[in-house]
């Protein structure tokens, strides 16, 4: 990974310098705790009997006359003791479904559970699970988002018409007459394929109840461990909120797949209230692969009318998502067509914008969301069409873009689909990635090679605040995020955060931000998240929002505990407390300094030394709430070139050049990673990866060996182009960029293809590109 | 998954390994096929016995007639790092290299790979290629099979229940040059597409595998090989060469890309074989 980055910043300040992770120290030496590390005694096992049909009636379990008693948990067992999950979206148009905690007379996807098998060790619990015999009686199976739709399709759900989630559609602007103004018309039928975030470490769950206190303690592999212990007391009965505890160790990334509330969860905490010993589920990759939410697939329509000088005049396009057989909780499967729909327009004006997005329920694994969430396949499909646009108007596709981009200081810009850009400069980040990929030239490939230039051009909605996710209907409105900052008696600083990092290296960026207002260095600085016991209640990681929000939150608690830091000093130095500077861990006053850890031990331990009205202790719960609440947003360019192997149909990624702008960098090597992590993600759903079902509903992808994945042979290096256009609505100025690396490569990498083959007539309708695909296309 | 119970042998010597296969037993050498069917409980083996240690299967030589003989517990990473003697070491050790990853190679070996007969692994495919003869052996008996004799098909293999596979003999390939071709989405995934060819002066043939049946070894003329190819390999006179064979030899789908891949490594191996 190259990077180039100009900082503004001084030298002293720590926000700005790309120290290395404080959390790879444990990582590195293989000391980190995740879920299965636990050890706990009398722990037993649990293996869920999933089931093998994609639809059929579930009739009776027949369970083997040797099995021990009280292995075998069925529905019935459950009875009383969960509610099914039902994931709301307060908009008139969405369809609730209850997804069954353990299904019952009827399975709707392969791998849904059956039963839950308890023993004392888990390949003990596999070999009774494979034992028992559930009698199905199989029902016509949905395996298609359009055969969803079609009338002879009976409704998956009962009390359902037909098998829609959601549908939706605007207009917006004078649509018809922009159509009639437009030279030129064009088309795409587009394709995204169904991908999940297949994090490293697979879900798991551990659930202690304690008899003695009432405490249910669970450990889950989550994003977001207060969410989901409120969920757990809504679905469960005979506990409150407040005795149940959820920490979310070490978690091996999430990228969205770990962001939901889960039926594992709630049936592994329901089987420990009544257990005398603590149980654990560690998911396998085959359960992953059909258990934990897949996301994306699209079958998209856009067409762009536009004059033959190069103005965009109107966009309509049609999303239909295969949402998969249940809504799960928080996001439902609506979330990719209504965020997509939402963000297609980018960085682009024109004047009107006509959509439709549906999603629709089949018998595949409940979608859910993925680093990007509707992004991906919003900006697959604007971009495909920007280039075919240029192309029908013999335009070069970056004028034509150009041409048709939100200028810097048109911001704050309300884009057409009411969504409300901060900041940004979209022109300069695609001149810099255009320069930077056409810089060798196209040039002396092998008469068997075609090469290609593309790009992905988009603007990433991130830390969006309570408006943004009232407006979407979410039925938990999330808005804030919470520090508690600590000093302790010997001077060592505690922060503990609602937020869960999971690979995102927020116990070193937040470390940075509270070190500079501190004046002490970041790693004196301990970051405390994932448990909802330590630490103040929060949203999670999820939407790109915890640099932003968790790190507002820790800056307005440090501000605030700096103050008060400053009133003790200054009334042990004798001066004033506007006077006092806190820096390289002291407390500096005009005539002295006083180290903090005697500022800490006044406040807690030489109440002598302290003022009367200064409370005791360093000790400061903050909460942050954005002042503008549309959200910040971040912007980028991708550009990708590759050679396409005419005799084979193999695609090969050259170079990628990533040009972005995240507002204020707190940490250019977190957030390199982060781009360049992302990118793999990204070029991975563009060349490699995607679920397939056989009419009968079953995966046909359960390893990862059909599954595939990039590996580092299948990347390059990706060179980033750093610019900062601070966010006005932030405190540091930063805007979040988790997601963002991602998003771009689909479309960039479909349109560096469709540009080598364009001399053939060739352009690319779908992703993942497939080599057969475009051998057939291009056979003569 | 887990697998499921069973039990574990690891005999000190080749006649308690063949011993104990004479009962119900499963030979586990490197176990990078067997153990994920076992993760899957597609595999259920009752009992194990473990040869992956037995010194006797894993060393190699040279016989005074040029013989390459190779035990089948040696290791594709051991092929890879050069273990090999002879004038085949070198192309042996690029195949090995090439499959898989590397923590695979260090434990995968060349007798599992060949019991295994998966049609898209490498050493079934090399090894057609340079008509090896496969050693197997019972308590009390051996027997000598040709590999092409050996492989019946998708994972089947002439091998009968208590035999071992201990040594896999190649003859020598006087004069002969090499090339490989693969075709795969990901490095180190089982390829789509698979071919080794040899180049021995006046005589060309390469073997195809990813079929659907056990690889299949064709002749081509070499003067198509050795003249000037056009840019396009898919219309040169040799593509068509092998297409041709390869239709003869009726293992695929002729309309099928698989068909198309296999012609096409056929000849990237062959223009490989024939590189000075
Ligand atoms: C992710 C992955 C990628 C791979 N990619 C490739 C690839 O690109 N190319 C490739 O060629 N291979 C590939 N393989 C397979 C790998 O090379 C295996 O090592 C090989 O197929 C089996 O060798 P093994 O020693 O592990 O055999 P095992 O798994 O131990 O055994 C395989 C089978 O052969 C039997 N067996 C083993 N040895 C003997 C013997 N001496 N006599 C009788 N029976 C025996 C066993 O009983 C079993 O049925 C891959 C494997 C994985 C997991």
């Amino acid at each position: 990974m190259d990077s180039h980055h100009d900082s503004n910043l001084s030298n002293s300040s720590q926000v700005g310098q790309p120290f290395t992770r404080l959390e790879d120290r444990r990582h590195l030496a293989g000391q980190g705790g995740f879920v299965a590390d636990l050890r706990l005694p009398g722990i037993r096992d649990v293996a869920f009997l999933r089931s093998s049909m994609a639809h059929a009636r579930l009739g009776p379990i027949a369970v083997p006359a040797d099995a021990p008693a009280g292995a075998v948990w069925t529905a019935e067992a459950f009875h009383g003791l969960v509610k099914p999950i039902r994931a709301v979206l307060d908009r008139p148009a969405y369809r609730p479904s209850d997804q069954p905690v353990m299904a019952e007379g009827t399975v709707r996807h392969v791998g849904e559970i059956v039963a839950a098998v308890l023993a004392d060790n888990r390949a003990l619990a596999e070999d009774l699970a494979e034992r028992l015999e559930p009698a199905y009686d199989p029902l016509p199976a949905i395996t298609d988002p359009e055969q969803a739709l079609l009338p002879e399709s009976a409704p998956l759900h009962p009390g359902w018409a037909d098998n829609v989630y959601m549908t939706m559609g605007r207009t917006t602007g004078d649509f018809d007459a922009m159509v009639a103004r437009a030279d030129v018309h064009v088309t795409r039928h587009l394709r995204m394929e169904r991908v999940a975030a297949m994090p490293l470490e697979t879900r798991g769950c551990v659930a202690r109840f304690d008899r003695g206190s009432g405490v249910l303690t669970l450990w889950i592999a989550t994003q977001r461990p207060h969410l989901i212990r409120t969920m757990l007391a809504e679905q469960l009965t005979g506990i409150e909120e407040r005795d149940i505890r959820v920490i979310a160790p070490d978690v091996g990334g999430g990228f969205g797949g770990k962001s939901n509330l889960y039926p594992e969860e709630i049936l592994l905490a329901a089987m420990a209230m009544r257990l005398p010993h603590p149980v654990r589920w560690i998911e396998d990759r085959w359960e992953h692969m059909v258990s934990a939410s897949h996301s994306r697939q699209h079958v998209q329509t856009i067409t762009a009318h536009a004059t033959k000088e190069g103005e965009l005049l109107a966009v309509d396009v049609r999303f239909l998502v295969d949402g998969g057989a249940y809504a799960m909780r928080t996001s439902t499967p609506a979330v990719e067509a209504n965020m997509a729909s939402s963000v297609l327009p980018g960085p682009y004006k024109f004047q009107a914008y006509r959509f439709e997005a549906t999603t629709v329920a089949t018998n595949k694994t409940p979608v859910g969301p993925f680093r990007g969430v509707g992004r991906p396949a919003a900006v697959f499909a604007m971009e495909r069409i920007m280039e075919e646009t240029a192309a029908a108007i013999g335009m070069d596709p970056v004028e034509f873009r150009l041409r048709n981009m939100i200028q810097p200081e048109e911001h704050p810009f309300t884009t057409i689909s009411g969504l409300v850009y901060d900041s940004g400069d979209y022109p300069s980040l695609l001149t810099k990635a255009a320069q930077s990929i056409r810089a060798p030239g196209k040039g002396d490939a092998p008469a068997n090679i075609a090469i290609g230039i593309g790009f992905g051009c988009y603007t990433e909605q991130t830390a969006h605040g309570a408006q943004e996710w009232h407006r979407r209907g979410s039925p938990f409105v999330y808005g804030f995020e919470a520090a508690r900052v600590r000093i302790d008696p010997s001077g060592g600083v505690l922060v503990s955060t609602g937020i869960q990092s999971h690979g995102q290296g927020l116990e070193t960026s937040l470390a940075q931000i509270a070190g500079d207002v501190l004046g002490v260095s970041y790693d004196r600085v301990r970051v405390v998240h994932g448990d909802t016991e330590l630490c103040p209640y929060g949203m999670g990681t999820v939407a790109s929002r915890s640099l932003v929000m968790a790190g507002g939150a820790v800056e307005g608690a440090c501000q605030r505990l700096a103050a008060k830091i400053r009133r003790i000093a200054a009334h042990n130095l004798d001066c004033a407390a506007d006077d006092v500077l806190l820096a390289g861990g002291e407390a500096q006053g005009p005539g002295g300094s006083i180290p903090l850890d005697a500022v800490a031990r006044i406040a807690y331990l030489e109440l002598q030394k302290l003022p009367l009205d200064v409370e005791p202790a360093l000790d400061i719960l903050y909460c942050y709430r954005p002042p503008v609440e549309t959200g910040a947003y971040s912007s980028g360019v991708h550009a990708a070139k590759v050679a396409v192997d005419l005799d084979s149909g193999h695609v090969k990624i050259l170079d990628f050049v990533v040009a972005e702008d995240c507002g204020r960098v707190i940490n250019p090597l977190i957030v390199d990673g982060q781009i360049a992590g992302g990118v793999a993600q990204g070029i991975g759903q563009a060349l490699l990866e995607e679920f397939q079902y056989d009419d009968q509903g079953q995966p046909t992808k359960v390893t990862l060996a059909d599954y595939l994945v990039p590996g580092a042979p299948e990347l390059v290096n990706v060179r980033i182009i750093h610019q900062e256009t601070l966010s006005p609505f932030t405190v540091h100025g930063a805007k979040g960029l988790g997601e963002g690396g991602a998003i771009g490569p689909p479309a960039a990498v479909a349109n560096a293809v469709s540009d080598a083959l364009r001399q053939f007539g060739v352009d690319v309708r779908r992703v993942p590109i497939r080599p057969e695909d475009l051998w057939e296309a291009l056979r003569p | 998954m887990k697998f499921p119970a069973f039990d574990y042998a690891r005999p000190a010597g080749l006649d308690a390994a063949l011993d104990l296969l004479a009962g119900e037993a499963a030979v586990l050498s490197g176990g990078q096929s067997l153990s994920p069917m076992m993760g899957f409980r597609v595999a259920r083996p009752e009992k194990l016995v473990d040869i992956s240690r037995l010194s006797a299967l894993r060393g190699a030589a040279l016989e005074p007639d040029g013989t390459l003989v190779i035990g089948a517990a040696v290791t594709h990473a051991m092929i890879e790092d050069g273990a090999l003697p002879g004038p085949l070491g070198g192309f042996l050790a690029r195949v090995a290299g090439g499959i898989a990853y590397r923590a695979i190679r260090n434990r995968g070996t060349i007798g599992g790979s060949l019991c295994q007969a998966d049609p898209a692994a490498d050493w079934p495919c090399v090894m057609s290629l340079l008509d090896a003869v496969l050693v197997l052996r019972r308590a009390g008996g051996e027997r000598q099979v040709p590999v092409r004799a050996f492989l019946l098909g998708h994972l089947m293999t002439a091998i009968e229940p208590g035999e071992l596979l201990t040594v896999i003999r190649i003859p020598p390939q006087p004069g002969a040059r090499f090339g490989m071709a693969k075709s795969t989405r990901k490095l180190g995934e089982f390829a789509e597409g698979i071919a080794a060819a040899c180049l021995t002066p006046g005589a060309a043939r390469v073997t195809l595998g990813a079929l659907e049946v056990p690889p299949a070894t064709l002749a081509v003329d070499p003067a198509l090989v050795t003249g000037p190819q056009p840019a396009r390999l898919t219309s040169s006179p040799l593509y068509a060469a092998v297409d041709a064979a390869l239709k003869a030899a009726d293992a695929t789908d002729p309309a099928g890309y698989r068909h198309h891949l296999a012609v096409l490594t056929g000849c990237r191996a062959l223009i490989e074989a024939a590189q000075p």
